[in-house]
C-alpha cells in the first residue's frame, strides 16, 4: 500500500514585516510516527505549528493535512479537519472557567450530540488514559499542578479520538521525573491509539526517547531525518545542538550515537 | 458501521464491520441496544471485518459486552479481542478511584442560614475593602516623601488614560444632559412667564450636581472597569506575584498611581463638563428662549453663590478615590479563571457607580446642614 504523508508542508514562507521567519520550509510527517520539531529560540517553531493549525495564514506555500491544502480552505471547510486532530498547547490553554471534565467534554459537545452520562464516561476515560485520577476531573485548571495541566491538555486534545496529535513543548517546565513519565505517556498513546504525533520540544531526552524523526529549523528552512542520522548532519547549529555539553548525557542515556561527540 | 447478528446453535454471532468511531457512536449504541439477548448463552464477536475502532467505539462495545456478561452470557472473540478494549480495561484498572467524585451536596440549610452567610460575607468584604483603603493611603503617605516613589510617569499615564481620553465623551454627555434639563424646564417655566429661571436651574444644577455626577458615572464605567481588568489579568498572569517576589510593593507601583492619577483627572474632567454644560444651556436659551447671550451670562453671575462651583468640584476627588479603589480592589481580588475576571470587573463597575451616588447623597445632606 502506498503511503501518503499525514502532513505535508511545501515552500512555506512566513514573515512579519521585514522579518522573514520561514523561507521555503518543507516538512513531511508520516503516519504513526512521532515527529519532533526542534530549533533555536526564535527560529519559528511555534509559528510553524500555528501555520499548520491554520492560526497563522502563511505568506506563501502550502500546508496539506491528509492531502487537503488548508491554506485555501474556509473556516467551514476546515471544521472536519480540525476535528481530526488534537492540540495540546504549551501552557495547557485549559478553559479556566471549566473543570477538567468539562474541558474534555467541550469539543465533544461542539461536534457531537451525546447523552450527558455517556459524555461523562468518555471524558473520564480520556482523563484516566493520560494518567490523571478521577478526583482531578472535578477540579478547575487553577487547582492543578503544572504536570497535571499538561496531562489534562492532552486529555482534551484526545477528546474527539483524533489520529493526529500536536504537542507544543510537552515537557517544558516539568521536573525530570515528570518529564520522563510524560515521554512514557507519549509513547504509550502513540502505540496504543496508533497516533501520529507532532511535537515541538527543546528537551533532548524527550527527542531521543520518543521521536522517530526530527525536523530541525535552521536558516529559515527545515532539515529533517531520523534521529539516528540527524545527529550526524553537517550543519553547524545541528552539530552544536546534538553534540553540545547538554546533549551528551541525553544521548548516552538513550543509546543514540557513540556519546563521545562527533563534531565537538 | 454495521453489526450483523446471526443465530448459532448456542447463541449469537455478531459480525462487526466498517468504522467504529466517535461519529458513529450513537448509531452503534442504537444497533447494539437493539440486540435481543434473551435466551442467549454464548456470544461470539467477529472483529475480522472491523475497519477501525477508536476508544469511543470501543467504549460502546465494552458497555454492551459488560451488559451481556452480567446477564450470564459467555463472550468470546473471533479474530482476537481488540486492543482498544484491553486498553480501556487497563486504564480503568489502574489507580484506585474510577468513579467521578460525587458532586457536593446542594446547600439547602434554609433561608436563615443563607441570610446569615450573606451578612457575614458582606461584612467580611466591607472590612477587607476598608483595609484596602487604609493600606492604599498609608502607601500614599509613604510615597509622598520622595518624588521618585510617587512614580510621576505612571501617574501621568493614568491621568492621560482616564482623563484626557475621556474628555470627548464627558463633554458630550454634559452637553446633552444640560440641553435636556434646559429644554424640559423651559417648557414648564415659560407657561408661568418666568423662563429666566431656566438659567438658574441650569447653572446650579450643572455646577452643583450634574457636572460632577455625570462625569463620575461615565468614568466609573470607563476607568473602574479598566483598572479591574488590568489588575485582574495581571493577577492571572502572576505579574502581581512577580512584583511582590522582587520586593516591590504592588500598592506603590500599581494602586497609588492609579488612585492619584484619577484624583487629578476627575476634577479636571468635571471642570470641562461644567463649562460645556453651561455652554449647552447658553445655546438652548439663545435659540429656544431668544435670550441674548449677555443676558444669559449676567443671569449666571447672579444665580451662583460663591460656593456653588466649589461645592461641585470638591466632590470630584472623593468620587475619584471611590471609583479608583473599587476598580483596583476588585481587580486585585481576581484569582484563577477568566470567568472570575469578568465577574470582578462587573462588580467593580456596579460598586463604583453605587458608591458615587451614595456619596453624592451624603454630600447633599451634609451641604444642606452646613447651609451652603
Amino acid at each position: 500500500m502506498e503511503r501518503y504523508p499525514v502532513i505535508e508542508v511545501r515552500g512555506l514562507v512566513n514573515r512579519f514585516g521585514s522579518q522573514v521567519v520561514h523561507d521555503g520550509l518543507d516538512m513531511e510527517v508520516w503516519p504513526d510516527e512521532v515527529f519532533g520539531i526542534v530549533g533555536g529560540s526564535g527560529s519559528g517553531k511555534s509559528v510553524l505549528l500555528r501555520s499548520i493549525l491554520g492560526l497563522q495564514p502563511p505568506a506563501a506555500g502550502t500546508v496539506r493535512i491528509e492531502g487537503q491544502d488548508i491554506t485555501r480552505m474556509s473556516e467551514l471547510q476546515l471544521r472536519p479537519i480540525k476535528a481530526s486532530y488534537g492540540v495540546a498547547f504549551q501552557s495547557g490553554a485549559l478553559y479556566s472557567g471549566l473543570t477538567v471534565l468539562q474541558n474534555v467534554q467541550l469539543p465533544m459537545i461542539e461536534y457531537l450530540d451525546l447523552e450527558s452520562s455517556l459524555l461523562d464516561e468518555l471524558a473520564l476515560l480520556k482523563i484516566r488514559l493520560v494518567g490523571l485520577g478521577a478526583d482531578a476531573a472535578g477540579k478547575f485548571p487553577a487547582e492543578l499542578s503544572g504536570g497535571m495541566v499538561k496531562r489534562a491538555a492532552i486529555a482534551r486534545a484526545l477528546a474527539l479520538d483524533p489520529t493526529l496529535l500536536f504537542l507544543d513543548e510537552p515537557t517544558s517546565g516539568l521536573d525530570p521525573v515528570s518529564a520522563s513519565a510524560f515521554d512514557e505517556l507519549v509513547l504509550f498513546l502513540q502505540k496504543q491509539l496508533k497516533l501520529t504525533i507532532v511535537m515541538i520540544t527543546h528537551d533532548l531526552d524527550s527527542i531521543f526517547r520518543t521521536c522517530n524523526r526530527v525536523g530541525v529549523i535552521v536558516d529559515r528552512r527545515m532539515e529533517s531525518d531520523t534521529v539516528e542520522r540527524i545527529v550526524d548532519h553537517p550543519n553547524r547549529w545541528i552539530q552544536e545542538y546534538f553534540h553540545g555539553e547538554r546533549a551528551r548525557g541525553a544521548r548516552i542515556a538513550a543509546g543514540v550515537g557513540d556519546g563521545a561527540g562527533h563534531g565537538a | 458501521m454495521t453489526v450483523e447478528v446471526r443465530r448459532t446453535a448456542n447463541g449469537l454471532q455478531l459480525d462487526l464491520t466498517g468504522e467504529w468511531g466517535l461519529h458513529e457512536l450513537e448509531a452503534a449504541r442504537r444497533q447494539l441496544a437493539g440486540i435481543d439477548l434473551r435466551g442467549v448463552r454464548e456470544l461470539e464477536v467477529n472483529t475480522q471485518g472491523l475497519g477501525s475502532l477508536d476508544l469511543s467505539g470501543a467504549w460502546a462495545l465494552r458497555q454492551f459486552l459488560q451488559g451481556a456478561r452480567t446477564a450470564g452470557v459467555e463472550v468470546s472473540f473471533q479474530g482476537g479481542e481488540p486492543d482498544q478494549l484491553r486498553l480501556i480495561d487497563d486504564t480503568l484498572k489502574s489507580g484506585a478511584e474510577s468513579q467521578l467524585p460525587a458532586a457536593p451536596l446542594a446547600d439547602d440549610a434554609g433561608l436563615l442560614h443563607d441570610i446569615g452567610r450573606f451578612v457575614v460575607r458582606a461584612g467580611h468584604d466591607w472590612a477587607q475593602s476598608l483595609a484596602f483603603l487604609g493600606r492604599t493611603f498609608l502607601t500614599l503617605l509613604r510615597s509622598l516623601r520622595s518624588l521618585r516613589r510617587l512614580r510621576p510617569v505612571s501617574v501621568a499615564r493614568h491621568v492621560y488614560e482616564t482623563g484626557i481620553t475621556a474628555m470627548p465623551i464627558a463633554a458630550l454627555i454634559a452637553f446633552l444632559v444640560t440641553v435636556i434639563v434646559a429644554y424640559l424646564s423651559a417648557q414648564e417655566l415659560r407657561g408661568l412667564g418666568v423662563d429666566i429661571y431656566v438659567v438658574d436651574l441650569v447653572t446650579i444644577g450643572v455646577l452643583r450636581e450634574l457636572g460632577v455626577l455625570l462625569t463620575s458615572i461615565i468614568t466609573a464605567g470607563r476607568s473602574a472597569s479598566s483598572y479591574a481588568a488590568e489588575l485582574g489579568s495581571m493577577q492571572l498572569n502572576e505579574e502581581v506575584d512577580a512584583l511582590i517576589a522582587s520586593g516591590v510593593d504592588p500598592f506603590e507601583v500599581l494602586i497609588v498611581p492609579r488612585v492619584l492619577g484619577f484624583m487629578i483627572a476627575l476634577p479636571l474632567l468635571t471642570i470641562i463638563a461644567d463649562l460645556v454644560g453651561l455652554a449647552g444651556g447658553a445655546l438652548l436659551c439663545r435659540y429656544l428662549l431668544d435670550m441674548p447671550l449677555t443676558q444669559y451670562i449676567n443671569r449666571v453671575n447672579e444665580s451662583i453663590a460663591p460656593t456653588t462651583f466649589w461645592v461641585g468640584i470638591l466632590k470630584a476627588p472623593v468620587f475619584a478615590v471611590l471609583i479608583a479603589l473599587a476598580g483596583c480592589y476588585r481587580g486585585m481580588q481576581v484569582r484563577g479563571s477568566a470567568r472570575e475576571l469578568g465577574h470582578k470587573v462587573t462588580v467593580a463597575v456596579v460598586q463604583a457607580i453605587f458608591l458615587v451616588i451614595l456619596a453624592d447623597a451624603l454630600f447633599a445632606v451634609l451641604f444642606m446642614k452646613m447651609d451652603i
